[in-house]
């Protein structure tokens, strides 16, 4: 026991110490704005937030162009949380102490967010997180520029009852926060739209599983009962590849049974041949082949940043650049980068997202976002096949909840609650 | 599988070529106008396209539905010409003729999704069931089953009556026998006919056939459809258990890969050693590097990768073995907490390298056309690359068997591990055998790399997900004994496969634990375990 906890410690203190020095050093300390980036860059995550570091010091290099913020120059300071949560933790309150960051821009997994969400609250500092989560949060310091269930989750299933002519479904996700929680908020949204108990088949994995016979021969039984049968998939990152690479060799077809992922993009299809998943949908906020003069200047600029013309853009990108704008345009507002300033401006300002539309910040921190769901295609890319005419705002607590459906979530006056009760006009979370 | 699929088009191309030409001229004023419109249609007016396309029943329109579903259709914004593109051959959709489109030609794909792919395949049916080519009449007939419409019975009674192939016959008969089945108009003697033919020729999708056809189906006919689905469901249940015997099997071949190089080293060396997991990680990043070799300077030779792998990456990660042997472990024999410390160490270090190197993200192998799909044998589905895994595990077992049993080295290392002074009393060079046997379950991890390519992801953590099971499967089959590493392997994936239908995949893999836990308990040296003085010590 006190073996392993030196050994942790040894382990944390080296890394800190080897990788957390800043980036880039450069200019005098007064001068700069200071913006921390909280990714893993080594362990099970670093496939997905290598990219958002990246992306995070494309932007600030941008801004710095344009000459910075306030006319002071930005400056990143990058630490690697290497995929361990509770040195995510250390991690951002070591940003905020000692590095003395105004803002940080981090994680990937729900669960490193709610690792680091009680140091954020405890010194007062803001955090943008820019990954489609679970919902059912809402915190004063943090902004979700990601999608809630009712942004991407909700929508997908629509599209698939009446587009698809869907009528089982099988909600299959890896065995963590947010599958469940995304699960648990579309069967009931499932079931309230008359869909029979027995028509919806809920199955969980472990992180990184790879054999997926069982279950793929599972879903081609459940789906030969004569209904049409889409999947649900909220499977994380590294499983996709073999449960897409059995669902191509057992003969499912996306014709037949359809998968609409909500966890794979651009950056994770990159890795592999996509012939037999042609069809295939996704759904995001953000593909990489929207067809827009903001995008296309977006990915131009990025190519040519990273010095490579094969790297593709993805959604949570697009969420991190959005996020980013928000605060820069909070901090010229406010005239400062002190938090409670940022927090009482940024409600109510706009950006321009990537795919024509506006972002807006809303009162309970999330953003507004189209939806769009799209269709895998041999190279890589989505294919647009059906979006949202309107914005959809982020709704931090689901309507489709009995627990959360009274929620709501206020961070103006005279509200200034995260989980405000509607019913019974108090702040506290529901009513026991 | 895009080679392959491109091979498949060219083909249906090149075989209705002439037929196509002779009657373009016929219909010249719709079609061409039609497929010109195809560059900037929408969605929607695509469908109608394609549906117009169709009512035709021109096979001049065949390579360009083809196409389209096959997304190798394209518009060139330059000229505002819709061409087919495959490979690096443009051709003009309704002659076929090559195209040159100059260099400002600037291709964008014409995109379809799942609902038009359905739309077509079924309009290509009609089209294509009296093809010359055995498989497309098959695909067609196949076509027709999955979209059963009365208006086709003609057709289909023809094509039946015209047809040959045995096989294609029986799912001409199926699709009619379908078509009939939820067709308003047949007879009930007709339908109650129609239900064996079902059932014998629509293979795995007859019982989704059935009960689709059960609902809308006269009252008469139900009884019949009721008792087929009952019998399939029967032979079901019964092909079910085999198949998941199958599956455990597949399963247990991978953790014999994995596990049996630590077999050696853990079992016969006695050393921990965590890095096991990063040898096989290297197996499959060399892979990795051998096919972009090939893609790039032999694309003839891409189907046989693999198994030019397999040689590349045994003496790879066989060499770098020995270099861990000679360089760390060494200097640790007897000092088990430190080995196990200094190899995790010396893991994170490759991961990190090969993450430096290659970047965080998946690295794509691509399965040979002899690894994809699968086969239907009986009633097991059999997925060609796990049949190989399988076939693949037993043989590198039996090889290994065959070298420690039959070969000096073999003979050697047994004498080392047994008694290493009076090995060395005897002549044999100690270290050299320490190394060589490193060297070999090295090598052996670096095997399984070759193989794990064609089922997970080729990442720099693709060993972690295997250290843990490795150890498994190594301590449960009894430490320092192949045999029992093979039947620790086979036991650990099928009990897995029936604990998993039943636990879910979360709950399975703990139980899994829980009962090895239990059983160590009750015989700490595993299922077979070694007897004799030496292991007293």
């Amino acid at each position: 026991m006190n073996f392993t906890r030196a050994k942790s410690a040894l382990l944390a203190a080296a890394l800190a110490g080897s990788i957390s020095l800043p980036m880039v050093p450069a200019m005098a300390q007064e001068d700069t704005i200071k913006v921390g980036i909280l990714h893993s860059l080594s362990g099970t995550m670093a496939i997905s937030e290598t990219t958002l570091k990246d992306t995070m010091l494309f932007l600030i290099e941008q801004q710095n162009a344009k000459g910075g913020v306030l006319g002071k120059q930005l400056e990143p300071v990058v630490v690697d949380i290497a995929s361990d949560w509770p040195l995510a933790a250390e991690l951002a309150r070591q940003l905020i102490e000692v590095d003395d960051v105004d803002v940080v821009f981090g994680c990937w997994t729900s669960v490193c967010r709610k690792s680091v969400l009680p140091v954020f609250e405890e010194l007062n500092s803001l955090l943008f997180y820019p990954v489609q989560y679970e919902g059912e949060e809402s915190q004063r310091n943090v902004f979700y520029t990601g999608a809630s269930p009712n942004q991407q989750a909700i929508p997908a299933v629509d599209y698939l009852a009446e587009e698809e002519g869907v009528e089982r479904w099988v909600l299959a996700g890896t065995d963590y926060v947010y599958p469940q929680t995304t699960n648990k908020i579309l069967e009931q949204y499932l079931l309230d739209k008359g869909v029979a108990k027995e028509d919806i088949m809920i199955n969980y994995t472990p992180f990184g599983h790879s054999d997926w016979q069982t279950i793929v021969s599972d879903i081609k039984a459940f789906g030969s009962e004569g209904k049409k049968t889409a999947v649900v998939s909220t499977i994380n990152g590294d499983a996709n590849v073999p449960f897409y690479r059995e669902l191509g060799n057992q003969g499912i077809k996306a014709e037949d049974i359809p998968v609409v992922a909500f966890s794979v993009g651009e950056e994770e299809l990159s890795g592999f041949d996509t012939t037999p998943l042609v069809g295939h949908l996704a759904a995001w906020n953000y593909f990489m082949s929207v067809d827009t003069p903001e995008n296309e200047a977006f990915i131009a600029d990025w190519q040519k940043f990273i010095g490579s013309d094969t790297r593709v853009t993805n959604d949570p990108m697009e969420a991190h650049m959005i996020g980013f704008n928000l605060w820069v345009k909070a901090v010229e507002a406010a005239g400062s980068t002190e938090a409670d300033a940022v927090i009482d401006s940024i409600v109510g300002l706009e950006t321009p997202n990537l795919t024509g539309g506006v972002a807006k910040m809303l009162p309970n921190h999330h953003i507004t976002k189209p939806v769009l769901i799209g269709e895998i295609q041999d190279d890589g890319q989505f294919f647009v096949v059906w979006e949202t005419e309107d914005l959809v705002p982020g709704d931090a607590w689901s309507d489709y909840l009995p627990e959360s459906k009274m929620l709501e979530a206020d961070w103006t006056a005279p509200i200034n609650c995260g989980n405000y009760n509607t019913e019974t006009k108090t702040c506290g979370g529901a009513a026991q | 599988m895009l080679t392959h699929l491109l091979r498949l088009a060219l083909l249906t191309l090149s075989l209705l070529l002439p037929s196509q030409i002779a009657r373009a001229q016929d219909a010249a004023v719709d079609i061409p106008a039609q497929i010109a419109a195809m560059g900037e249609a929408s969605l929607k007016e695509l469908t109608q396209i394609v549906v117009e396309l169709a009512s035709t029943g021109d096979n001049g329109v065949v390579p360009v539905l083809t196409a389209l579903a096959d997304g190798n259709l394209y518009l060139d914004e330059a000229s505002g010409r819709v061409v087919i593109q495959n490979g690096s051959t443009i051709t003009d959709p309704l002659t076929g003729e090559a195209v040159d489109l100059g260099a400002e030609a600037d291709l964008s794909r014409i995109r379809v999704n799942n609902g038009l792919r359905r739309d077509i395949s079924a309009a290509l049916s009609g089209m294509t069931l009296m093809s010359d080519n055995p498989a497309t009449r098959l695909a067609a007939a196949q076509g027709f089953l999955s979209k059963p419409d009365a208006a086709n019975l003609p057709l289909l009674d023809e094509a039946i009556a015209a047809e040959t192939d045995a096989n294609v016959r029986g799912a001409m008969q199926a699709a009619r026998a379908v078509t009939i089945l939820t067709s308003e108009d047949a007879s009930i003697e007709d339908k109650n006919a129609a239900v064996p033919q079902v059932v014998a020729g629509a293979g795995r999708n007859a019982i989704t056939i059935l009960t689709g056809a059960l609902a809308d189906a006269p009252d008469e006919v139900k009884p019949t459809i009721e008792a087929a689905i009952a019998g399939l469901e029967q032979g079901r249940a019964v092909w079910g258990a085999l198949q998941n015997v199958w599956f455990g099997v597949s399963l247990g071949s991978v953790l014999l890969l994995a596990a049996i190089g630590l077999a050696i080293t853990f079992g016969v060396m006695g050393v921990i050693n965590m890095a096991h997991g990063e040898m096989v990680m290297l197996g499959a990043y060399t892979t990795f590097l051998v096919q972009l070799v090939i893609r790039q300077n032999f694309p003839g030779l891409l189907d046989y990768s693999l198994l030019i792998a397999l040689p590349v990456a045994f003496l790879v990660t066989g060499a770098i073995g020995v270099g861990i042997e000679r360089g760390i472990i060494r200097w640790l024999y007897g000092r088990p907490l430190e080995t196990l410390l200094a190899t995790w160490g010396l893991s994170l270090i490759l991961q990190q390298t090969v993450r430096s190197i290659f970047g965080p993200t998946n690295q794509m192998v691509i399965a040979p056309t002899w690894m994809s799909g699968s086969t239907d044998f009986f009633g097991l589905a059999i997925t060609y690359n796990r049949f190989w895994i399988v076939i693949f595990a037993l043989i590198v077992f039996f090889m290994l068997l065959l070298i420690l049993n039959r070969t000096p080295l073999g003979l050697q290392m047994r004498a080392v591990t047994q008694n290493r002074r009076m090995a060395s009393a005897m002549g044999i060079r100690t270290p050299f055998v320490d190394a060589m046997t490193f060297g070999l379950g090295s090598g052996i991890a670096g095997l399984a790399g070759v193989a794990l390519t064609q089922i997970d992801n080729i990442s720099p953590n693709l060993g972690q997900n295997y250290i843990i099971d490795s150890f498994m499967v190594v301590v449960f089959g009894g430490v320092g004994n192949l045999w029992g590493t093979f039947v620790g392997a086979l036991t650990l994936g099928v009990a897995n496969k029936f604990l998993e239908p039943y636990a879910g995949a979360v709950l399975g893999k703990i139980l899994i634990l829980v009962l090895i836990i239990l059983f160590i308990q009750r015989r700490p040296r595993g299922l077979f375990a070694l007897k004799g003085r030496a292991i007293e010590q």
